[in-house]
């Protein structure tokens, strides 16, 4: 099953996934799960680390001039990481973090 | 588009999987022990030295360290040590025979988070595990597990070195760790430590590996293997698991007295990086030690540049032919495309580990009846 990130709202960072850079991005690690992923472009970092301010993916994007030719890449990736729990969706009102 | 794999080939700015040997001490005399554990040695860290090494790796962002020894559980600091890891972010994924699981600490160990322990056996049943570990390390294995369940640690993990021995038994291994809801984690024999002595005898036979290569092609998902089996790649489709050798690069080993080598299986000068009691300490090691340089420098194929399989294969792993006397930039002693038999009739000599913590007595025996394995 693939996760639609245009269906998927307000994102955010699972509390429990520690992002490490790497020249080529970063490697996240997700302490409950144990998994680790690769989140392969520096630019695709800023993104995640960005979700948690913006309404949805999208606006994320905008905000941080992600260039078309990769918006396509960073929504499937996103979508893997979603599916990995690397990234959740955000509650807003009930979140205070 | 550069791949993962070359990226990782290139080192990683902190090792993901990085192995640390609390202790040489040991209670168990396996005959493979890749670190030749048995006797503590004096120059082991200190409480605070430990202390000061995880404090280090949570800056790196090491998220989890893979602990062993000798038994771990012999420090009497251990769940100081494994504590602070785990409270600091530094998950803790342990190995132990098992000796020191009684039902207080499967206990303590499940109330803590981030923590993986992992139970070694080396046969489905008591006479084939024994042979390898001693006789009574099977009860001895089986209780700590017996412990844990009754202690709802959840899934821990059963690790098993596939010997000639236990090859056949890999299912019924499969069907130990079901019924009680664990992980298998099947592994390497490489010819480390005293595994160096005992390896010759142990090693699958290449009709084994090829048995083995078509068991992890339909139950590979089913269980961890790590790095252990990339070299069987050559025989076709790739295997599950990473399919490069990470020494220096992403894997490296800690070793009881702070020595940082390439990987847990080339405990030898030539392979010795620094100490974490260099200035610096460990991040200066995994950073700058000129070894570590060199290991991330593209490999040259060297006898395998004519062989096809080489991009499958990666001509095996370096310590196991390290300690077999072959050439590192050549075919692995177990080669699947036959290519380690004859590299090993040419190879006279082999460099010897050059730490021995066995201890004395049972060390002699072993070394004086090699083809003996059993201890009865
Ligand atoms: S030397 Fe062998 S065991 Fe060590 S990292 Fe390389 S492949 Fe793995
Ligand atoms: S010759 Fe080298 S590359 Fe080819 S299968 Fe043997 S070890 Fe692998």
């Amino acid at each position: 099953m693939t996760v639609h990130t245009a269906t998927m709202g307000a994102l955010r960072l699972h509390p429990n996934v520690a992002l490490r850079p790497e020249p080529f991005g970063a490697l996240a690690y997700h302490y409950d799960t144990r998994r680790l992923v690769f989140l392969r472009h520096p630019q695709l970092v800023d993104v995640v680390h960005a979700l948690h301010e913006h309404t949805d993916l999208d606006t994320t994007m905008d905000a941080l001039d992600i260039a078309e030719t990769l918006r396509g890449p960073f929504q499937r990736a996103i979508a893997n990481l979603a599916e990995a729990g690397i990234v959740i969706t955000r509650d807003d009102e009930k979140d205070s973090s | 588009m550069t791949t993962l794999a070359d990226q990782m080939k290139r080192g990683l700015d902190a090792p993901i999987c990085l192995t640390w040997e609390l202790t040489y001490a040991c209670n168990l005399d396996c005959v493979h022990c890749l670190s030749s554990s048995g006797r503590r040695d004096p120059r082991e860290l200190t409480t605070d030295e430990a202390i000061a090494v995880i404090d280090e790796l949570r800056r790196m962002q090491v998220f989890y360290v893979n602990i062993g020894g000798g038994e771990p559980m012999l420090r009497r600091d251990f769940f100081t040590i494994i504590d602070h890891a785990t409270t600091s972010g530094v998950g803790v994924k342990f190995s132990t025979n098992g000796t020191y699981i009684d039902t207080d600490a499967a206990r303590r160990l499940a109330a803590m988070d981030y923590l993986d322990v992992q139970i070694s056996i080396d046969g489905a049943d008591a006479a084939t595990n024994d042979l390898v570990r001693g006789q009574g390390s099977w009860d001895t294995a089986r209780r700590a597990m017996d412990a844990l369940a009754a202690a709802d640690f959840g899934e821990f993990k059963i690790s098993v070195v596939v010997t000639r021995e236990n090859v056949t038994q890999l299912d019924d291994l499969l069907t130990i760790a079901d019924s009680y809801g664990a992980q298998l984690r099947i592994t390497r024999l490489r010819p480390a430590g005293r595994g160096a002595d005992t390896w010759h005898q142990l090693h699958p036979t290449d009709a084994q590996q090829r048995d083995l290569y078509h068991w992890l092609l339909e139950r590979g998902d089913r269980v961890l293997t790590g790095d252990s089996f990339f070299h069987l790649n050559a025989l076709g489709d790739p295997l599950p698991g990473l399919n490069l050798c990470g020494a220096g690069r992403v894997v490296c080993l800690i070793d009881p007295v702070g020595d940082v080598y390439a990987c847990p299986f080339v405990i030898h000068d030539e392979f010795r990086a620094g100490n974490v009691r260099d200035p610096g300490g460990f991040a200066a090691v995994w950073n700058s030690s000129e070894l570590f340089a060199e290991l991330r420098e593209p490999g040259s194929a060297g006898a395998c540049a004519s062989c096809g399989a080489y991009d499958a294969c990666q001509g095996g792993c370096m310590a196991a032919k390290f300690f077999t006397g072959l050439p590192l930039d050549g075919p692995d002693p177990e080669c699947v495309s036959g290519h380690g038999a004859a590299a090993l009739a040419a190879a006279t000599t082999a460099p010897r580990p050059d730490q021995d913590h066995s201890r004395a007595r049972a060390h002699a025996a072993a070394a004086a009846v090699p083809v003996t394995l059993g201890r009865r």
